[in-house]
């Protein structure tokens, strides 16, 4: 079989198992874009006994739980009642997955956990790696179904014939359970629902092959389908009987049956790896990131969007209902209800006035755009001051022109002799920024290490206000002045690089501008450092400087 | 609605369980948040502690739980005078909850059917003398925090809405969870419970795999399992009730108040909540253990859990806050 053919029998498979276990089994992601090839995938999950509803990710509270009928109800003057998704045990079908809300997560995430009833499929869209479904749901659901190329024809999973089983009756084995636990951990996955969603695949294929004992067989499809979508790192070679993780104080006092253990599993753990890596997804090398540098990159030319139905920018309105949380947008509930009138006037010719029904309701909708922080951190010691404070000041003054046309706020941090130092706390005043600046004194040594410590906590309280900061560090990068202020060249570039891992770690765009006569390398790997830019500024101006910035920050 | 999987049941997780059980003996110390990685056992956790917790006694038919028909809040029309035992209840507060699910609202089915103004009580009424658990608490709405800022500290929900003016009880104990990755949480909400635990998957095979093998046997055969574990669960929840009753009788000398100052001050932890906290959850911890005093050693036990939220954060310190309070505690106790 090719890996096309291979992928698609492995989804098929995966569904077979969801059709004799759906609730067990949580349900599957289905990662693909619209395409007659997930039509194929839907139709396949027909097969699930379970009634196949849509929920899309904008659902209200009142549509999940239900609640009452407001217009029936006014019409009818009795209570009328409508029943939530969740009331009827049904086959969840979460339309485009990747763009569900973090709360309706959390909610279905709920449902799954305290209800036997749902059974969740995630139709995944995401076209970049970080966009996908919620990992919170993700983690509950047992199948990762992303077939490659076009379907095959069916192959008959099972030979005809054989009577499928009740899952619930099959049998597993105890080293069946600890070689699946055993398997996740060397392939990275820490979850611990990963090997019990892969054990109750295992009972359902054994089902589905008419045993009623799982064999090595069912392990084995069980981490094929369940562990290895979720792999974040290569199986080691178990021949190197080093294992990363340290053994715990714990394993040796019963040594020796832990011993015998692993020596008769051995080849059972050699063939399940077998099994999952011809099952890792091709680009599986490309989409593992070494622990620690995964990092979102989120644009520094504008504040996060955010949806909001408070404030911030108007958004087309849409229709809705009235559920206390958004407000009405009345005029484009008229013009919804305009045409109708005649109609509806003939309907009911006893009421007077406008006729209004529920459908006609649109909702305001706004985007609210966090607001920009620029945190200026400006190297401000005697070696600086040297090559060209001057013409850092003339730069960052034109950098706060455009701040100041973009409604950015501005900070200031400046550092020279011993520490750093706050010359101006977040604001949009021009006028203080451009006093504090040229008020900037030159001299002393530099505590680079003290400046990035500075901004990382600027970083912080930005953020809690609800700003998106970006920090653009200009210095000369001749960090001489540890942390705690004394002088000790070597200290202060392990303490700068250090407090750099510290800046880096809250997410934070940044730019490097090194204002030394000749560009400094030290101050590239601090901008490798920070996963930041890093422009070098031999004989600029304020102009020139200040265009780089823009081009720097915009163009992300 | 499922069981729930048996409390004594959870293997390792010993400073959760802990943590959760001191909570229990004495509710005044606030409550408790969980953080971790997915899939570590959080919310399995905290379901679990529903079934330990002693029955409560309380009105039939009370909106609140009250216990005598004298707290019965007016606006309930309650006309039973009954008192019954129930168990103590654990609500759930979903993310995206609306405020009016959440503090209560005007009764909509009778404003519309009877043209009557009433109140419909929120979760923080029905969690009244209980428990709230808010999963992913991290990522509340800012405006929900708000809300259960106030109602935590006060113990007093205040509804004044849609032409109502209500008040009722509302004390619980707040039990959060969440994942750090995803999201910080509000220093003013970190503050408001008693203690935290950080939650890990266990690191050694043995134990996972022992993880799995109960968690498989209680999807297997509910019943059986539960039968299994049932003098476990009993043992503990009785250690519960004679704690509860023993917790007035813990006596501490000045000393061990010396030590919770000093040790608030050596970890500079704002405000006095620390010390209390300490003090408290050292005296729940005797209690349990059915020591008559506190020593250092209850507060070595539970330092780390009452303290590491409450430091300031040192970016630099990549050893994380437990390590740093472990230190503290080592240097200040010795």
């Amino acid at each position: 079989m090719t890996q096309e053919a291979e992928s698609w029998h492995r989804a098929r498979l995966s569904i077979a198992l969801l059709a004799l276990d759906p609730v067990g089994l949580g349900g599957a992601v289905v990662r693909m874009r619209a395409s007659p090839m997930r039509d194929a995938v839907l139709t396949e999950l027909q097969a699930i006994p379970l009634p196949l509803k849509k929920m899309p990710p904008n659902i209200s509270d009142e549509q999940l739980y239900g609640s009452i009928d407001l217009s029936a109800t006014l019409s009818t003057s009795q209570i009328i009642v409508l029943k939530g998704f969740f009331y009827n045990s049904t086959a969840i079908l979460l339309t485009m997955a990747e763009r569900c809300p973090i709360a309706l997560a959390a909610k279905l995430s709920l449902e799954l956990d305290t209800t036997d009833k749902h059974c969740l499929i995630a139709l995944d869209e995401g076209a970049d790696p970080d966009e996908g479904c919620p990992p919170a749901l993700a983690d509950r659901l047992a199948f990762h179904i992303s077939p490659q190329g076009r379907p095959t024809a069916p192959t008959p999973l099972v030979p005809a014939g054989t009577p499928a089983l009740d899952p619930a009756g099959v049998s597993l084995g105890e080293d069946a359970l600890e070689d699946l636990t055993q398997l996740a951990v060397q392939l990275g996955i820490d979850s611990l629902r990963a090997p019990l969603l892969a054990s109750r695949a295992a009972k359902a294929h054994a089902a589905l092959f008419g045993r009623s004992v799982a064999a090595f067989e069912d392990v084995e499809a069980a981490a094929a389908l369940v562990l290895a979508p979720r792999a974040t790192q290569l199986p080691q070679d178990e021949h190197d009987d080093t294992p990363d993780t340290p053994p715990p104080p714990e394993a040796e006092q019963d040594g020796e049956d832990n011993d015998t253990d692993t020596q008769q599993e051995l080849p059972d753990g050699d063939m399940l790896i077998a099994a999952v890596k011809a099952a890792l997804p091709p680009d599986i090398l490309g989409s593992l990131v070494p622990a620690g540098t995964s990092r979102n990159a989120q644009g520094a030319g504008a504040g996060q969007k955010r949806k909001s139905n408070r404030r911030g920018r108007p958004l087309p309105s849409q229709p809705g209902r009235l559920d206390g949380a958004n407000r009405i947008d009345l005029v484009a509930t008229l013009r919804a209800a305009a045409p109708w009138q005649p109609i509806r006037r003939e309907q009911r010719p006893d009421v007077s006035g406008l006729h209004i029904r529920s459908s006609d309701i649109r909702i305001k909708r706004f985007q609210e755009r966090s607001d920009r922080l620029l945190i200026f951190v400006v190297d401000a010691s005697g070696s600086a001051a040297v090559s060209r404070l001057g013409e850092a000041k003339g730069a960052i003054e034109l950098l706060l022109a455009q701040a100041y046309a973009t409604r950015d706020h501005v900070s200031l941090i400046a550092f020279r002799g011993t520490e750093a130092e706050v010359l101006l706390p977040p604001n949009k005043s021009l006028v203080q920024t451009k006093k504090r600046l040229a008020a900037l004194p030159g001299g002393g040594g530099t505590p680079l290490a003290s400046g990035l410590l500075e901004a990382r906590a600027m970083v912080d309280a930005g953020r809690s206000k609800g700003l998106t900061p970006s920090v653009i560090l200009i210095t000369d990068g001749r960090a001489n002045v540890a942390l705690d202020g004394t002088p000790n060249r070597a200290q202060a570039r392990t303490d700068a690089t250090r407090c750099a891992t510290a800046l880096t770690a809250t997410n934070v765009p940044s730019l490097v501008i090194d204002m030394s006569n000749r560009p400094q390398a030290g101050l590239k790997d601090l901008a490798k450092t920070l996963q930041g830019d890093y422009i070098a500024l031999p004989r600029a101006d304020a102009h020139k400087l200040s265009a780089a910035v823009s081009a720097s920050l915009d163009a992300r | 609605m499922k069981t729930a999987f048996p409390f004594s049941a959870i293997v390792g997780q010993t400073d959760m369980k802990q943590a959760m059980i001191l909570t229990a003996v004495d509710p005044a110390i606030g409550g408790v948040l969980v953080f971790g990685d997915r899939g570590t056992g959080k919310s399995t956790a905290v379901r679990a502690l529903a079934a330990l917790l002693p029955p409560i006694t309380a009105v039939k038919g009370c909106p609140v739980n009250s216990e005598t028909v004298d707290a019965c809040p007016d606006w309930s029309e309650n006309t039973q005078s009954e008192t019954h035992e129930r168990p103590t209840p654990v609500i759930d507060l979903p993310l995206g909850a609306t405020e009016d699910r959440v503090v209560g609202a005007l009764d909509i089915e009778r404003a519309l059917t009877r043209g009557e103004k009433a109140f419909e009580p929120g979760l923080l009424a029905r969690a009244n003398r209980g428990y709230l658990y808010i999963d992913e608490v991290n990522l509340l709405e800012d405006h929900i925090v708000d809300l259960l800022l106030d109602v935590a500290q006060s113990g007093e929900n205040v509804v004044e809405r849609e032409g109502l003016s209500i008040r009722h009880p509302a004390r619980f104990v707040l039990v959060g969870s969440g994942n750090p990755e995803e999201g910080e949480l509000r220093p003013q909400l970190l503050d408001r419970f008693g203690l935290s635990v950080e939650v890990r998957s266990p690191q050694d095979i043995g134990e996972r795999v022992e993880v799995i093998k109960r968690r498989d046997a209680f999807d297997t055969d509910p019943a059986a399992f539960l039968a299994a574990y049932a003098a476990e669960e009993a043992r503990i929840r009785d250690a519960i009730t004679v704690a509860k009753a023993r917790l007035g009788k813990v006596t501490q000398d000045d000393a061990v108040l010396t030590d919770c100052a000093a040790l608030c001050i050596a970890l500079g932890s704002d405000g006095l909540r620390g010390e209390l906290t300490l003090l408290r959850s050292a005296r729940a911890l005797a209690a349990y253990r059915g020591d008559p005093a506190i020593t250092r050693q209850h507060l070595r036990d539970v330092a780390p859990i009452a303290l590491s939220h409450r430091l300031r954060r040192d970016p630099l310190d990549d050893a994380g806050s437990g390590t740093r309070v472990a230190r503290t505690v080592d240097s200040v106790l010795a």
